[in-house]
């Protein structure tokens, strides 16, 4: 059973819709007793994260997702859930949970593509360039796009952390894996195969690092 | 660097797809769910619904077609249309839409925008835009005149103006139709698509007139836009999605092809 962190961030129905599509058996719930029992963990949401923070401290969930890295679940952050595993957010200047070494900064407004000032959020349709071994990510196509839908991105202290990178008139980290811990700034639960298969491999991975 | 979107839209009424021209005489044209997946299995990178329907018996029919949606297609898609208050925005995302688009409302009642980017983050929130040209008026210095009730009713509001003091008040992404170009497949409206996207710091999707390929290009490109949106074209079997995207991609224009 895969164990869906329900913190009130946003609509997290459309991960459970991919997983039953997969037919992968799962549960939204914010009781860590049921989360407990799950074989794995994936912690999306969509929001601002100050207020992703206070309801993560207010249910007790930041101490029990702490655990779970600790004890070795796998378990796979989406978007804004990738942002609040590390140490500091620049949005609302919010302290975070500390389990990735590093910050989540704004895009600076001036980036720039073919003498273009780009836009914020980065919305859409982008490439992500994984580093190669990665169970989690194995079988993506090197031409295969992602959704994406964020204005602040990840900078783990460690580039050790960062298992893919995408380029935005900056190039910034993606994707974050070590040990039994995956996290992505997409949506995989919104883009289309692709995104499928990650979801699939995730769901059949013991949390085993390869490297 | 990101891929230009092409996004199909597809007009809903009573759970039927219709597509009308310039606004007016709307047929069925087949099952929603159904478009949509095929869509999906093509190659769009979103979808946009914009229910036309009116009654309450017709806007529930509308939520049991966005589960359904929901279910098997993996790409975000959005819902616009009656959209009047913030629980109707919850209704359609806990539905499983990604983003909602308010058009008419949000000129009469600004304020939902706000609400609606509070509520859900400014990512769910799109601006329906839907405009006409209207030169040689003071008080449109743009040239353009925002036009409601789906291209009924002019509010003497500027269009520039009014896209700029929407992303003030929250709204994440505009989708600017051209009621002159709507339904003429002769190309969309190329300045007013340049003009509101260079003005604002947030993606523009351009509505209304696309009939060729080269359409796409040029909006995508001079246009400025960042994803063009698209109907009749695909609709009636014109050309795939893969076939636009290919003559957008040999010259030069990136989109995504793996899908």
């Amino acid at each position: 059973m895969i164990g869906v962190v329900d913190y009130r961030a946003g609509n997290l129905t459309s991960v459970a819709r991919a997983l039953e599509y997969l037919r992968e058996p799962c549960i939204i719930t914010n009781d860590p007793r049921i989360l407990d029992e799950a074989s794995h963990i994936i912690f999306p949401g969509v929001g601002a994260a100050g207020a992703a923070m206070a309801n993560l401290r207010e249910s007790g969930l930041d101490i029990h997702l702490r655990k779970w890295v600790r004890e070795g679940k796998p378990l796979l952050g989406i978007c804004l859930g990738t942002q609040v595993i590390f140490d500091h957010s620049e949005e609302d200047d919010t302290p975070c949970l500390g389990i990735v070494p590093g910050r989540v900064r704004r895009f600076p407004a001036d980036i720039e593509a073919d003498g273009r000032r780009l836009k914020i959020p980065h919305m859409g349709w982008n490439r992500v360039e994984f580093r190669q071994g990665h169970p989690v990510f194995a079988g993506i196509p090197e031409s295969a796009e992602f959704y994406f839908v964020h204005a602040y991105y990840p900078a783990p202290a460690d580039e050790d952390w960062t298992a893919g990178w995408t380029d935005y008139g900056i190039r910034f980290c993606a994707a974050v894996a070590k040990k039994n811990l995956v996290a992505v700034q997409f949506h995989p639960e919104k883009s289309g195969r692709p995104g499928l298969a990650i979801l699939e491999n995730f769901c059949r991975w013991g949390g085993i690092d390869a490297q | 660097m990101l891929s230009k979107r092409i996004i199909p839209c597809l007009d809903v009424r009573a759970g039927k797809l219709t597509k009308g021209v310039k606004f007016q005489g709307n047929i069925d044209i087949g099952d929603p769910v159904e478009a949509a997946r095929a869509y999906y299995e093509q190659g769009a990178d979103e979808i946009v619904f914009y229910d036309i329907t009116a009654s309450a018996e017709g806007r529930s029919i509308m939520i049991d077609v966005v589960r359904k949606v929901a279910e098997t297609i993996f790409i975000p898609f959005s819902v616009g249309g009656g959209i009047r208050t913030v629980e109707d925005m919850r209704r359609v995302i806990l539905a499983g839409a990604e983003k909602v688009s308010v058009n008419t409302e949000a000129v009469q009642n600004p304020a939902i925008i706000a609400e609606g980017a509070r509520a859900f983050g400014s990512q769910c929130i799109v601006l329906g835009m839907d405009v006409k040209k209207n030169p040689g008026n003071a008080a449109l210095p743009s040239g353009y005149e925002m036009v409601i009730h789906g291209g009924r009713t002019a509010t003497g509001i500027d269009a520039l103006w009014w896209a700029r003091e929407a992303e003030r008040l929250g709204t994440g992404e505009i989708c600017l139709n051209s009621i002159d170009a709507d339904g003429t497949q002769n190309g969309y409206e190329i300045d007013l698509t340049r003009l509101i996207s260079s003005h604002v710091n947030i993606p523009v999707i351009a509505s209304g007139g696309a009939g060729r390929p080269d359409h796409l290009l040029d909006v995508l490109t001079r246009g400025q836009a960042d994803a063009a949106l698209i109907a009749s074209m695909v609709h009636f079997r014109t050309y795939t999605i893969a076939e636009i995207k290919t003559f957008l991609q040999d010259r030069g224009v990136k989109t995504r092809m793996h899908w």
